[in-house]
């Protein structure tokens, strides 16, 4: 573990795959996104990051993947500082890094076959014998051997999802982050992704971040959750804390209350001196 | 009272200006990043390939039946003007001069800048927008080297060729009207085309103007791409911009290349 970490964070233990401290980010400096994110995400876990659309929550995964540097605070990951980390380094840690984006991301130019062997054929130098068999393999890991010969456009958003995630794994990663996995599926596509996440990190043994603000699906499969709003970390816990909590945001968000702390109006001038005021 | 019009006209003078300065430095440290990533693209040449295949042999149809055209245009309105000078059999000169020193290069600059140009800003803005470019910098595979050094460099090879294609379409089309059509003696255009035309001063001439044109072209094209709003209205503009300033690019190259490429020449 390099000095400057262990420095600033004595305390993070090995068993902590990612960790934020004290992370302050904004896209414009007069608007933080996040305004002091703490956050630990245990080695073989399952851990959601839920919180309103807006709120910072797939900004944490691109700090995290470092293509978005914090303004302060520490972004942790295996050990090392990501910021800090040179352009080669941080293309090794990528490497150990598997991301599924919110609509997969996939490449439009080239089949599902091509996709799932661009990291392999771009970072590797296995055999194309070898890198057929690994394809495949990822392909009926997530279900998807028979789409091999289909082109993107073929597939549907559930499918579509399910051939990014054997994209995502096929480096095998150490660590797997979800952008909004669950967005726009059908019932029966989300409980296959919801699934699929759960068993994929149980048997690979890696770490996953799932961002999301589907907290039934989440509910079922995460270990852990961190709330996020206004730029922290407001409440966090096991998925049976969740259900039992009494915290006013987590109630809004677990029963799907239109109207609490997060409010129904965005803040506007008073009713009366917008209606009653000649024009 | 009288001075604030002026102030405030010299602030939008002074922001666009500012703005201009800007935008002209991002392009050149990403032109140099273009560069410092295209080992790559040359070394894995059958990038490069695909590439050309898109924006070189795609682009083939409308630059040959506009070459033809303008060729056969070209011959049709020197003939109104040389034959009432009685110096119809130099139609073979003045289109191949034409076509070879100004209107190759340009004409087919422009289509290529409406044809591949657009459609390179388009695709690599819809990547973006799509996360392409993100999915693929997160697998550590560098976006400039894999998507956008390869399209520069296919844009580049491809385009003087095409100039090259159009000039050529151009004499045909204007063989098929003076000669076949109207009836001058095919032996005087050939031949006077022949020892007017010289290859240094007017072929090698022409295909720099293509290759700067090409460069400008190909370079405004991925940078429009790659900068452009993750939105469709932000690929919308991108694309708009690289054909608008593409086209005014090389025009504005056309007169300085002419300038110096030119200057005297008629006097010899």
């Amino acid at each position: 573990m390099p000095d400057t970490y262990n420095a600033v964070v004595p305390t993070c233990p090995t068993e902590i795959a990612v960790s934020l401290r004290g992370v302050v980010f904004g896209y414009d400096r007069r608007r933080p996104v996040l305004k002091g994110v703490d956050m630990d995400i245990p080695r073989g876990k399952v851990v959601a990051i839920m919180g309103g659309s807006g709120c910072g929550k797939t900004t944490i995964l691109r700090l995290v993947g470092g293509q978005l540097r914090p303004q302060a605070g520490h972004v942790v990951v295996a050990g090392r500082e990501v910021p800090k980390l040179t352009r080669d380094e941080l293309f090794a840690l990528r490497r150990r890094i598997g991301m599924l984006f919110q609509f997969g991301a996939l490449f439009t130019d080239m089949s599902v076959f091509e996709n799932v062997a661009f990291p392999l054929r771009e970072n590797t130098d296995v055999p194309e014998e070898l890198i057929r068999d690994l394809v495949l393999m990822k392909l009926n890991a997530v279900g998807l051997r028979g789409t091999a010969r289909l082109r993107p456009s073929e597939l549907s958003g559930g499918m579509a999802r399910r051939v990014a995630l054997a994209r995502a794994i096929a480096l095998d990663p150490m660590l797997m982050m979800y952008d909004e996995p669950f967005a726009g599926l059908d019932p029966i596509s989300l409980g296959v992704v919801g699934q699929l996440i759960r068993k994929l990190n149980d048997a690979l043994g890696i770490t996953s971040v799932v961002v999301t603000h589907d907290i039934y699906e989440s509910l079922k499969i995460v270990d852990y959750i961190y709330f996020i709003s206004d730029g922290k970390v407001i409440a966090q816990g096991t998925p049976e804390e969740v259900r039992v909590s009494s915290d006013a945001y987590v109630r809004q968000f677990v029963d799907g209350a239109p109207d609490g702390p997060v409010p129904f109006h965005y803040p506007a001038s008073g009713l009366a001196e917008d209606f009653v005021r000649v024009a | 009272m009288l001075l604030e019009p002026i102030s405030h006209g010299l602030r939008r003078i002074g922001r666009g200006t500012l703005a201009t300065i800007t935008r002209l430095g991002f392009t050149t440290r990403f032109f140099l990043a273009v560069l410092a990533h295209s080992g790559g693209a040359l070394r894995r040449f059958n990038l490069t390939l695909r590439e050309i295949y898109f924006s070189g042999v795609l682009s083939l149809v409308i630059i040959l039946v506009s070459g033809l055209f303008v060729g056969m245009v070209l011959a049709l309105q020197g003939y109104e003007v040389l034959n009432r000078y009685g110096a119809d059999e130099s139609l073979g000169i003045m289109v191949a001069l034409s076509l070879v020193r100004e209107l190759g290069p340009v004409v087919s600059g422009l289509l290529f800048a409406s044809r591949a140009g657009s459609a390179m800003t388009a695709e690599i803005g819809l990547m973006k927008t799509t996360e392409q470019l993100s999915a693929m910098e997160m697998m550590a595979v560098d976006p400039l080297a894999r998507v956008v050094a390869p399209r520069f460099w296919g844009g580049i090879i491809s385009m003087p060729l095409l100039s090259a294609l159009f000039a050529t379409l151009g004499v045909f089309g204007a063989y098929l009207v003076g000669v076949k059509l109207i009836g001058i003696d095919a032996g005087a255009f050939w031949g006077n085309m022949q020892a007017a035309v010289d290859f240094r001063v007017d072929v090698v001439n022409g295909f720099i103007k293509s290759a700067v044109f090409a460069l400008a072209i190909s370079l405004i094209a991925v940078f429009e791409g790659y900068n452009a709003q993750p939105t469709a209205e932000g690929v919308s503009t991108a694309t708009t911009r690289t054909v608008v300033a593409s086209s005014l690019t090389i025009l504005a190259l056309d007169f300085v290349l002419t300038v110096f490429m030119f200057r005297g020449i008629g006097s010899r």
